[in-house]
């Protein structure tokens, strides 16, 4: 018992920045960035007064949604952005796997590493509306015009994250494949293939989802589908057809993810 | 058979794994490669199937020197090359049979392998092979359903379908009890007897070596330091290989182990 009159021995976890100079410099460095950013931006506060005002208004619209009198336009609308959905996962989900392949820096080689590395960024630095305004420019308004759009963001997102998860992938069930004396095709399928294909399947269930709700906002850029149906109801004043369109939305968007997430579970 | 002449590996960091090896390993001899964790025994296999590429020397396999072939008469050495691993490096996400027909791979072409068409010759074999190493019935389960055991035996099927003249061997045993260790290395030397393949067998566990290999080599420091039948391995060599311990208990254990494979033999 004579050892516990021993002081005790303090301990603290180690902070995470060690210097306590620039540790305290960056905290009091943000705090005061954010008060001057906050500062700067100049708010009217009767504006945004007067706004709430308009804003219940325009909920009130949305409380009763007309389904009926723009059925028809709504139901094309859907069909069209469905049809674009699918087709531009599909194409995207087909050529993001050559470049995801040749992105992967473990089985690839140098050249065509960097090349299709430069084709993920090109993708993804893109935002979709974007390159629906350019393909609108091209092909004029309409469902094609946002089916190139969504395919050539798909190829981005799913090219860099099956790159990603072939990088990660095990080295011994490859390396036993090649000791085989398989051909680079034969250990692709063999040895890398079974590692990301869960992985593959389940990005593209969510890219299909992720593609309906991009499909509504390219829409309002002339890039058809719902997105252009729910644009022309917003010019017309028509909100409770407005209102119609976006619970569709809502509800189709829930169905894919449930029906997603059912899959995706399923893998293994 | 397999003839290695000053076999070097250096890594671009400078170091030196494999120092200058020359050996010759006859057919159907069965080869236990020991030494200290970072002696190089795993890099010197992986040179010869140049799963790792050697810096300096040659590695001859009946007559052909696999250090300048280019990348197509490789594959084609390769298939006389069976490798088995240390945890076992089974795709996981595949079945039993497709592992072992993986063997087959550079035997057959791309659309066949991709459908999982086979020639029957190779699919008759590879039932052939699963009964004769105890995992009849499986050809359907998914390898990550396996025990270690059954994995290393899927392993061992998968090298021997691609019928090879060479086993090269990588720690075997180093994941499995001790019982499972003593039935996978007896299965190893045995398919290699009925066959006739001469193998490379890295392993750890010294007395395991002792009771089934003809030949031991040490290597230290990437070099040979010990080449003789296992009776040779005296407490003076061991410490040569692995530095100073105390051996006796080693070698004493494998003479017990010795008499009571004389007694299952008798």
């Amino acid at each position: 018992m004579s050892e516990s009159a021993a002081a005790p021995r303090v301990w603290k976890k180690p902070p995470f920045i060690e210097n306590p100079a620039l540790r305290w410099g960056l905290i009091i460095g943000f705090t005061v960035y954010f008060i001057l950013a906050f500062a700067s931006m100049d708010i009217n506060w009767i504006r945004v007064y007067e706004g709430l005002d308009r804003g219940l208004k325009f909920v009130l619209s949305f409380m009763k949604p007309d389904f009926i009198s723009r059925g028809g336009a709504i139901f094309e609308g859907i069909v069209e952005s469905l049809v674009m959905t699918v087709a531009a996962t599909v194409v995207g989900l087909i050529m993001s796997v050559p470049i995801g392949l040749g992105a992967a820096r473990n089985i690839s080689v140098l050249p065509v590493y960097l090349l299709c590395r430069g084709i993920i960024t090109v993708s993804r630095s893109l935002n979709e509306i974007i390159v629906a305004l350019f393909m609108v420019a091209i092909f004029g308004f309409g469902p094609f015009a946002g089916f190139i759009a969504l395919a050539f963001a798909s190829i981005g997102f799913l090219a860099k994250l099956l790159a990603e998860e072939i990088e990660g992938a095990e080295k011994s069930q490859a390396e036993a494949v090649r000791a085989t004396g398989a051909s680079w095709m034969q250990w692709i399928n063999y040895g890398i293939q079974p590692q990301f294909m869960p992985r593959l399947i389940g990005l593209s269930m969510y890219r299909l989802d992720s593609n309906f709700r991009h499909s509504s906002v390219v829409g309002l850029v002339g890039a058809g589908g719902i997105g252009a149906t729910l644009n022309t109801a917003f010019d017309r004043y028509e909100f409770d057809t407005a209102s119609a369109i976006i619970l569709t939305i809502i509800i189709i968007v829930m169905a894919l993810e449930y029906s997603s997430s059912l899959i995706r579970a399923r893998l293994q | 058979m397999l003839r290695l002449e000053n076999f070097t590996k250096r890594y671009l960091t400078g170091d030196l794994a494999v120092n200058n090896v020359t050996l010759e390993i006859p057919t159907g001899q069965v080869v236990a490669l020991i030494g200290p964790s970072g002696a190089g025994k795993s890099t010197l296999i992986r040179c010869i199937n140049r799963l790792v590429e050697p810096t300096s020397g040659a590695a001859i396999l009946d007559d052909i020197n696999l250090t300048v072939l280019g990348s197509s008469a490789l594959r084609k050495a390769r298939r006389h090359m069976g490798m088995i691993f240390q945890e076992y490096a089974l795709v996981e996400r595949l079945s039993v049979m497709e592992n072992v027909l993986s063997g087959r791979l550079g035997y057959v072409g791309f659309w066949r392998s991709w459908f999982r068409k086979f020639p029957q010759s190779d699919i008759d074999e590879a039932f052939r092979l699963m009964e004769r190493v105890g995992i009849a019935d499986m050809a359907d389960k998914r390898a990550d359903a396996l025990s270690g055991g059954q994995r290393q035996r899927v392993g061992i099927a998968r090298a021997l379908i691609q019928n090879p003249k060479l086993l090269l061997v990588d720690e075997p045993t180093a994941s499995l009890d001790p019982k499972t260790a003593r039935q996978i290395m007896r299965l190893i030397t045995e398919l290699c007897a009925e066959r006739g393949l001469a193998a490379i067998v890295n392993i750890h566990d010294v007395a395991l070596a002792q009771m089934y290999v003809e030949r031991v080599i040490g290597l230290r420091t990437g070099e040979v330091v010990f080449d003789g039948p296992p009776e040779d391995l005296t407490p003076e060599v061991l410490t040569d290989i692995y530095g100073e311990e105390d051996w006796e208990a080693t070698i004493e254990e494998v003479e017990e182990n010795g008499e009571e494979i004389a007694e299952a033999v008798a």
